[in-house]
């Protein structure tokens, strides 16, 4: 699917760290594991990372004041701050402190390996590119015009951001939550299903009328966007 | 000793000890002026005096000589009963005339004034008195001592010792006196408000201290912490209200995912069966992560500790963004999402937790604001006045009875008794919660037929950044 990435877990629960590095070795990538603030310092800054994987609350050295150190010493590598606090004010401060995303305490597995990938791709080629392509579709993103097989797609300004953002992270899991955070802004879980909804919407838009599908579910999970042929 | 050590150790009576001590120095100081003063007047009558009589005997003796003064010193030695002495020698020290027997030689030999002790003529069983003297060598050799009994002012220096001493002694008594009653009186006091503050401790939160409505300081005191007790109680029942719901609600769903997973476990075959009961485990623990996310979320409302991230917030944008992420929605359900909101209402606010909490109302409005077969119709609106902006979400459902109206915001309550719509019952005590933050409040209104929810916002920056605001509302379960 993607290329492997090569990520550092610090976090003090060796139970929850093992499952992580575990399942993250199964996504095709390469984990270390750092049981507290100290050991992860040494590890980050002694060898190149892709994405780091912070909990707040850790021994010897807290979370926050880590990533406080490695942004004080220049180092740009994307964080990942895992909380079991995780209301609006914490977020707001592991994000103000230097980390890049933030993922509160029980989460879904498919939720952090999202969201790891798509940090780890985050200042990578596609955020420069003026026009995405998936397939036969195309998105212009300075003229917002959307073509399918070289048939124009006339979308509402949301349903842009959707498919801009789904097509940055084509061929990477979106799930429900960041789409809601990176397209609509919001970080509170709805109790409904109305992403679904949006997404289904874009779907119709895209897809009805097309042999291939490009936009898919994936179970468990959430969505992605890809060239079937892929 | 006990009682008694306690009394001493009371600042009442230490503040008493201090002012006893510092009225004892000052009346000292003011007696001890007033006697030097008197004692000073004193002295200077007695030299006038002694001065008087010297000009008149050296009158005398400058008119007869020796033997006038003799004479005059012998008569007026005998006549003055009153104090003023006499004695008059010769050079070497032989008793011509006088009062006074005779005294040591060395007294005599110059002259000047000085205090002697004396023994009048005649009394040689009492000790000598004190006198002040003043001696006068005249020509010839003679000595003339004239002087004056100074027992007048020994008496006054007594009368003003026996003045100081009771002084002292009545400021000590009284001072002592006084302190011991202030203090037993606050210690009272104070005993009956430690005891009754361990009964409290001891776990009985409904006693209260005794208001003896003087309205003085420890009435006053009484007063504020009785309040204070108030508030503690409601906070206690509201907590114990809280972890019943808990108990109750989150003991459902595990009781239902420990079925699951035993079914599974008992009679699922096939990797199908096994990953349906999987998944569905899955869902049901998210469920109830969901549930404790609100409910930390409406604790930290509560006590205020989500209000760090404030900043201006246009709440039409935010009715606006809702709508437009509900519509699908709603639309795939049949029902109308309309909003109605000018360009900008600016509030000081969390956007976050403001969103959140119209989403609620939307999705409750959505959820339970259709009839049998009449598809549902909710309307968003957005007003504001000088004063606060205004926030309404209105369905044409079924509604909520008047007095079910305040019950609906409380934690865990399910209106919908059956319980066979999705739904925490957390919503609309969240969005409560989150009004109350933000120092507005949620009303729930009849819509006519339907539901009307209206958040109100203070737009006066103080409103929210008072930290008071909070400390006043009331618990959810008393909201009424």
């Amino acid at each position: 699917m993607t290329n492997s990435m090569k990520l550092l877990i610090v976090e003090d629960d060796r139970e929850a760290a093992a499952y992580v590095v575990k399942a993250l070795t199964e996504a095709g990538h390469v984990a270390d594991h750092a049981a507290d603030g100290l050991d992860g310092y040494a590890l980050a800054t002694g060898s190149n990372y892709d994405v780091l994987v912070i909990d707040r609350m850790l021994p010897k050295l807290d979370g926050l004041s880590l990533i406080g150190r490695l942004r004080a010493e220049g180092l740009k590598t994307p964080v990942l701050i895992l909380s079991a606090l995780g209301q609006v004010d914490d977020r707001v401060q592991g994000l103000r402190a230097g980390g890049d995303d933030y993922l509160t305490k029980p989460y879904a597995f498919a939720e952090l390996l999202a969201r790891v990938e798509a940090l780890s791709r985050r200042g990578g080629p596609a955020a420069a590119e003026t026009v995405y392509r998936v397939g036969d579709l195309e998105l212009d993103r300075l003229s917002h015009t959307v073509t399918r097989a070289g048939q124009d797609i006339p979308l509402q300004p949301r349903e842009f951001r959707l498919l801009e953002y789904l097509m940055r992270n084509a061929g990477q899991v979106v799930t429900r939550t960041m789409l809601l955070e990176n397209v609509w802004d919001y970080h509170f879980d709805p109790q409904t299903n109305v992403i679904d909804v949006h997404v289904s919407r874009l779907r119709s838009k895209i897809d009805k009328g097309f042999d291939k599908q490009l936009l898919h579910t994936v179970r468990g999970a959430g969505y992605m966007i890809r060239d079937g042929a892929r | 000793m006990t009682a008694l050590g306690k009394l001493l150790r009371t600042t009442a009576f230490r503040l008493a000890l201090a002012y006893l001590l510092v009225f004892a120095t000052l009346s000292t100081v003011v007696l001890a002026y007033v006697a030097w003063h008197a004692n000073a007047l004193i002295a200077a009558q007695l030299n006038a005096t002694v001065d008087a009589e010297i000009t008149g005997l050296a009158e005398q003796y400058r008119q007869g000589g020796i033997r006038k003064l003799v004479a005059v010193v012998e008569e007026r030695s005998n006549r003055s009963s009153q104090g003023t002495l006499y004695l008059l020698t010769t050079a070497q020290g032989d008793v011509l005339a006088g009062n006074l027997q005779a005294i040591p030689g060395a007294s005599l030999a110059e002259a000047g004034e000085r205090e002697i002790p004396y023994q009048r003529v005649g009394e040689n069983s009492v000790a000598p008195y004190p006198a002040v003297v003043r001696v006068f060598v005249l020509p010839g050799g003679y000595r003339l001592l004239v002087g004056r009994d100074t027992e007048e002012r020994e008496r006054l220096s007594a009368v003003i010792a026996n003045a100081v001493q009771w002084s002292l002694g009545l400021v000590v008594v009284f001072g002592l006196a006084g302190g011991v009653f202030v203090a037993r009186r606050v210690l009272r006091r104070l005993d009956a408000m430690t005891e009754t503050s361990r009964t409290i401790m001891a776990g009985d939160l409904s006693g209260r201290l005794a208001v003896t409505g003087s309205d003085d300081e420890f009435d006053r005191l009484a007063q504020a912490t009785n309040a204070m007790l108030d508030r503690i109680n409601e906070l206690m029942a509201g907590l114990k209200e809280v972890s019943d719901n808990i108990a109750h609600d989150l003991k459902t769903p595990l009781t239902r995912l420990r079925n699951r997973a035993e079914a599974a476990l008992r009679a699922a075959h096939g990797d199908e069966e096994w990953q349906a009961a999987m998944e569905q485990i899955i869902s049901d623990s998210e469920g109830m992560i969901r549930i404790f996310d609100a409910l930390l979320l409406i604790a930290r409302a509560e006590s205020g500790g989500a209000r760090g991230q404030i900043s201006e917030v246009d709440v039409a944008e935010v009715a606006r963004g809702v709508v437009e992420l509900y519509e699908p929605l709603a639309e795939e359900r049949g029902a109308t999402l309309t909003v109605d909101a000018p360009a900008s209402i600016r509030v000081l606010g969390n956007r976050e937790l403001i969103g959140q909490l119209v989403a609620n109302l939307v999705e409750n409005a959505l959820n339970y604001g259709a009839s049998e077969g009449r598809p549902g119709e909710v309307t968003v609106s957005a007003s504001a006045s000088e004063t606060e902006a205004r926030i309404v979400v209105a369905d044409r459902g079924p509604g909520i009875p008047p007095q079910d109206r305040s019950r609906a915001m409380e934690r865990f309550v399910r209106l919908d008794t059956s319980r066979s719509r999705p739904g925490s019952g957390l919503g609309l005590a969240l969005a409560a919660a989150v009004a109350r933050l933000h120092g507005g409040a949620l009303t729930l209104e009849d819509n006519g037929p339907g539901l009307r929810a209206t958040l109100s916002l203070p737009r006066a920056a103080d409103a929210i950044l008072a930290p008071a605001e909070t400390a006043k509302l009331p618990p959810p379960a008393a909201a009424e």
